[in-house]
């Protein structure tokens, strides 16, 4: 692949054939999943533990370890699953891949975008992020890339949508 | 009449953009005064009184305005008897599905008041259909088709042509005995609603001839007289054939014998008569519309060519003509049931954005559907042979991976699936719009990958069960394809 256009020489300095520069998600992602799912996980916890611990006897509590586990094996779950997402823009498309256990990797040519979309919802507005889901001609695309600075998902929209109207194609 | 469409017409003229061709045309029919030139979402309903006295009558401020009057049409005045019958079919519909208590519903009630009641339904449905009808209208300008239509709710369609994926022109039986027909444009996004139903036959050949010649970019001008593209016969399929074929498909035999044998035996199990009804009538419905139902609809199977693309004309009580114009194929499939391939006989399919109709060639000889396919798809030839997964790919999916396969060719990407019924799906490079490549734990663990390629029809074609480092390249390999495939399309606008 010819280097990048001149809008975003700075990232793709030498870039060469079949290696594309991948960008990770930044840390917000993992700091809100993981606040979610101890708020969640931890309340439920406190509640097994005490429900049956003061009703039936204090041996009852010990079901809270189940919630307990699932945090813990959440905790580093939702960790290696944000570090399998990552992105990369190449000069005519844009790559996505991500999971663990079950991979997925995803190859957008530019020219084939119809719509790029910013979505934010409350609570990833609180922690200062915005995720962008590209949408072609075909439903079955599924190209997003979620907890993204807001201000690199707005650069990124707007340079797909640059980069999609100069490459525009039709069906 | 120039409704909502005219402020529109008055900017692109500023802007030096359309012709004026249209505006001459138009002396006979009416033209709407302001207070329907509002922009959409303005519109309100209590407007429209104002409009409708004005039909038929010059009304000069178009003119002065310099908007181009457009030629806006009605539908066949048969259009409002369609809708008549609604009541009737409802409570036909309820008395069928409910037997007992319509029976019992109907006891009740005097025989004079149910005859009173049925005709003030029928008159309030006639009503409707006559209302709906008056306040239908479209017109076809240089770049679109433009539906108005709705008595309460109002809704303007603009269909823009050379975004046209397809264009159909069906008769059901009823219709044909009227002398009139279904035209429907196809282009992703539009529904049931944005369909010309009815119109004359004659009116419906010429304006669809017109239509096409639109899209395909003729001048403005000569458009109107073009007409029919000449079609040159490609392929008809006898019904000897298509009869045998349908013998010979287990769809035909597996609906047939259920409807055979499952009626009497839940008559041994329930000696309930409604329930035997309930199921056997279904069944029976199934077995009928997969064997004759389709024997009626795929009689007189016709497939030609003509400049404005391919023609499938089929039919024996409804007829539909089909026309998809040039580089709109998204998919081809060419299907192989198993009972068909002694005779080497195949089933095409095809896939097209925002049309319904998917079948190309109901039963052809290999050859011959080849020939058709690289007629559809120009310098597209089917490749002799697909590789095979890899023999580990057993481990994934036992047996059935033998009939996974794979090829890619300078203009197509060909995958297989099935072994008993084969089915091999093309996909033009050109009409990729996405790549994926997935991989489960398993199939990692095998060092094997999907490779998964959407297109705009919204049907996706997959490769199963490559080798993980062939469909990483892969992967790549077909992103850089399908972005390059699109340079040596043809244009929307195929004869401009």
């Amino acid at each position: 692949m010819e280097t990048g256009t001149s809008e975003n020489a700075g990232q793709t300095a030498g870039r060469t054939e079949g290696e594309p520069v991948w960008i990770g998600l930044p840390p917000g992602l993992l700091r809100m999943r993981r606040l979610l799912l101890v708020v969640w996980l931890g309340l439920l916890t406190i509640g097994t533990a005490l429900l049956p611990g003061l009703l039936i006897g204090p041996g009852w509590a010990a079901f809270a370890l189940l919630p307990l586990a699932v945090l813990l094996w959440g905790w580093s779950m939702l960790g290696r699953n944000w570090r399998s997402w990552r992105y990369a823009e190449r000069s005519d498309d844009l790559l996505i891949s991500r999971g663990v256990l079950w991979r997925e990797e995803t190859v957008v040519p530019y020219g084939r975008m119809q719509l790029v979309e910013v979505t934010s919802g409350p609570v990833e507005r609180h922690f200062g992020l915005a995720s962008v889901q590209l949408h072609t001609a075909a439903a079955a695309t599924d190209a997003r890339i979620p907890g993204l600075d807001p201000a690199e998902a707005e650069r990124l929209r707007d340079r797909l949508t640059e980069l999609g109207e100069a490459r525009s194609a039709g069906l | 009449m120039t409704t909502p469409g005219v402020p529109e017409d008055v900017r692109d003229e500023a802007e030096g953009v359309r012709g004026e061709p249209q505006a001459v045309r138009d002396e006979t029919e009416d033209v709407r005064n302001a207070p329907w030139d509002v922009p959409d979402g303005t519109r309100d309903v209590p407007e429209k009184p104002q409009g409708v006295p004005q039909d038929a009558s010059d009304e000069p401020q178009a003119v002065r305005k310099g908007a181009p009057a457009l030629h806006e049409r009605r539908l066949h005045p048969v259009t409002p008897l369609r809708r008549a019958w609604a009541p009737v079919a409802v409570i036909a519909g309820w008395a069928v599905h409910d037997p007992d208590q319509a029976q019992r519903q109907l006891t009740r009630v005097a025989t004079t008041t149910l005859l009173a009641a049925l005709a003030l339904s029928v008159l309030a449905a006639a009503l409707y259909g006559f209302l709906s009808w008056w306040f239908t209208h479209f017109a076809v300008t240089d770049t679109e088709l433009r539906i108005r239509t709705g008595l309460v709710f109002r809704r303007t369609a603009h269909i823009r042509l050379e975004r046209l994926q397809a264009v159909d022109v069906t008769q059901p039986l009823l219709a044909r005995v009227a002398g009139v027909a279904k035209l429907k444009l196809d282009v992703i996004g539009t529904d049931k609603k944005d369909e010309l139903a009815y119109l004359g036959q004659e009116e419906a050949r010429v304006l669809r001839a017109e239509l096409l010649a639109r899209a395909a970019g003729f001048a403005p001008e000569t458009a109107h007289e073009v007409g029919e593209a000449p079609v040159r016969r490609l392929l008809h399929v006898p019904a000897g054939v298509l009869a045998v074929s349908l013998v010979l498909t287990g769809a035909t035999w597996g609906t047939l014998a259920a409807a055979l044998v499952v009626p009497p035996l839940l008559w041994f199990a329930t000696h309930s008569v409604w329930t035997v009804l309930a199921t056997a009538l279904p069944l029976l419905g199934a077995a009928g519309a997969s064997s004759v139902g389709r024997f009626v609809g795929e009689y007189d199977w016709t497939v030609g060519e003509s400049p404005d693309g391919l023609r499938i004309d089929h039919g024996l009580l409804d007829r539909a003509h089909e026309t998809v114009p040039p580089g709109r194929v998204q998919t081809v499939r060419i299907v192989e049931p198993l009972l068909w391939r002694r005779r080497g006989w195949v089933r095409v399919e095809l896939d097209v954005a925002g049309s319904s109709n998917s079948v190309l060639l109901p039963v052809a000889p290999r050859e011959v559907a080849e020939s058709v396919i690289a007629r559809v798809l120009p310098g597209v030839t089917v490749p002799a042979s697909l590789a095979r997964p890899p023999r580990r790919a057993g481990w994934c999916v036992p047996f059935w991976w033998r009939g996974y396969g794979l090829a890619v060719t300078d203009t197509v990407f060909v995958a297989r699936h099935g072994l008993l019924r084969r089915s091999i799906a093309l996909v033009p490079h050109a009409k990729v719009q996405s790549v994926r490549l997935e991989q489960g734990p398993w199939q990692r663990f095998r060092g094997l990958a999907d490779v998964r390629v959407d297109t705009g029809a919204n049907k996706t074609v997959t490769a199963r069960l490559r080798d993980a480092s062939e469909a990483a390249e892969l992967l790549y390999g077909q992103a850089d394809r399908s972005r390059t495939g699109r340079r040596e399309a043809r244009p929307d606008r195929w004869m401009a």
